[in-house]
């Protein structure tokens, strides 16, 4: 029994050895981990992109003066609706699977499919990030601007948007932080991000355990680098209320 | 100034207004009274349009503020408005919350404006706040800003929505002396208060609302000495 436990300690240094070093395979990971970036990256741009857009429409939509309905956003509204319902209440490794093998059958570039199909899965979720967050500020805040005479869109410019901003952050933070994650989905489609290349030295050495606890470390470290940096610029940002 | 013909507001079935006819002069002070949920504070809002009527129609300066093609930011140019809570920005410094819409709604440049506030603020007595945030203020002082910060859109009539209900009892008094002074300049007031005070004092009619109706109105000291009806009676031996 101890014996075992001794040759098995005694293994894993060959064993971690074989996963990372031999024929250079860090490099692989590396290659990886920049893909992991990108996708999340473009799909976080893209997700804020499409959320924003959401978000207002929806907004606006909601705030208008009853007897003065815009029918042509009532029906973007709708559009942006079935958006946020279909894209929330179904799996995101369903919608990659559908985005790959359905939607851009012939696609040979996957790690696109995968951006695209993140950045749509985040814009949903954006979206009620920044509504949520636009509808946290006090309503006599609006009253206030409007009742001064001041538009719609100066209102929200001057006054809704900037303290919804520091609402909005945290669940920014934990948003990107998701996504992050969430990356390792794409391997799924054949996408070479991280978790494809440890999939992949797996396969070949035949000992899954050395590149998975491998690659969990290294997405444990950056999710905790970027709650540390979510944590300073939350800070920074509270400082200023108290002025 | 401000003609209120038929005015009804329902919120679901449950019915605010009923059916409210009253007009607005020039130069007067009207305070309107009543018990909680007696519709008063929406009967104020409706003024303004913050509040969409249900029925009825609401013209001021010769406009008919409630048809659905009238420039509603134009109107509300002309109507300043102070909250309850004061609504300030908490994002901007003092200075900027008072010049934030006349210079965007292009009433006055920037510099203009800033000379405006200052002007403004030493009329309240608050000219070294101009760099300070709201959160830095006591209530007392939110509520001046917020009345100057109105009377920057050089309005023709302010509308007030229980200005002094939210505030310590100290301070009660000099968010009162500024309404009083700007009474005396001759603007044009409404005011949805409980201070039946400055409804004697200041006030040129009195208001009584309840259920959705005005049920009584008269010259304060009529008003306050001989009350007609019954359930104005009852209110305000519990007030006074």
């Amino acid at each position: 029994m101890l014996q075992s436990l001794i040759n098995w300690l005694e293994d894993l240094g060959p064993r971690f050895y074989r996963a990372f070093f031999e024929a250079d395979r860090w490099m692989s990971y590396l290659q990886g981990l920049v893909v992991t970036f990108e996708i999340t990256i473009a799909s976080i741009a893209m997700g804020l992109v499409l959320g924003l857009v959401v978000a207002m429409v929806r907004t606006a939509h909601d705030q208008q003066r009853p007897g003065r309905r815009n029918p042509l956003l009532g029906a973007v509204n709708l559009v942006c609706k079935v958006y946020t319902t279909v894209i929330r209440g179904t799996p995101m490794m369903v919608q990659i699977l559908i985005w790959a093998f359905v939607i851009f059958k012939g696609e040979r570039n996957k790690v696109m499919v995968g951006m695209i199909g993140m950045g749509v899965n985040a814009g949903a979720y954006i979206s009620e990030i920044i509504r949520g967050g636009l509808m946290s500020v006090d309503s006599g805040q609006s009253e206030a601007g409007r009742s001064l005479g001041l538009g719609y869109v100066d209102t929200m410019r001057f006054i809704i948007i900037p303290q919804a901003f520091k609402n909005i952050l945290p669940s920014m933070g934990n948003e990107l932080v998701t996504l992050f994650k969430d990356t390792s989905l794409v391997n799924a489609i054949g996408a070479a991000e991280m978790t494809y290349y440890a999939k992949r030295i797996g396969d070949k050495t035949y000992d899954y355990m050395p590149p998975l606890i491998g690659i969990a470390c290294i997405y444990l470290v950056f999710v905790i680098i970027l709650t540390w940096l979510q944590g300073k610029l939350e800070r920074r940002l509270r400082q200023s209320d108290r002025r | 100034m401000i003609d209120v013909k038929h005015l009804s507001k329902s919120f679901g079935d449950h019915l605010v207004l009923d059916d409210i006819s009253e007009h607005i002069h020039p130069g007067e002070k009207v305070v309107v009274i009543g018990p909680s949920g007696s519709g008063k504070s929406t009967f104020l809002r409706c003024l303004n349009l913050l509040e969409t009527p249900t029925a009825g129609t609401i013209t001021f300066d010769g406009m008919e503020i409630t048809d659905p093609k009238a420039d509603i930011n134009a109107v509300r140019r002309q109507m300043g408005m102070v909250f309850q809570h004061f609504n300030l920005f908490p994002n901007m410094t003092i200075r900027k919350n008072i010049t934030l819409a006349p210079v965007r709604t292009r009433l006055m440049k920037q510099d203009e404006a800033d000379e405006a506030a200052t002007a403004l603020l030493r009329r309240v007595g608050l000219e070294e706040k101009a760099d300070a945030y709201p959160a830095q203020l006591s209530g007392g002082q939110q509520q001046r800003i917020a009345i100057v910060r109105a009377l920057a859109m050089k309005p023709k009539v302010m509308l007030f929505d229980e200005p002094t209900s939210a505030l310590d009892p100290e301070m009660v008094g000099e968010v009162l002396e500024v309404m009083k002074e700007l009474a005396r300049e001759g603007m044009t007031m409404v005011v949805v208060t409980h201070e039946m005070g400055f409804a004697r004092e200041v006030g040129t009619r009195v208001l009584f609302m309840d259920g959705g109706n005005i049920l009584e109105q008269d010259e304060p000291h009529a008003f306050f000495d001989h009350p007609r009806e019954q359930r104005t009676i009852d209110f305000l031996s519990k007030v006074l």
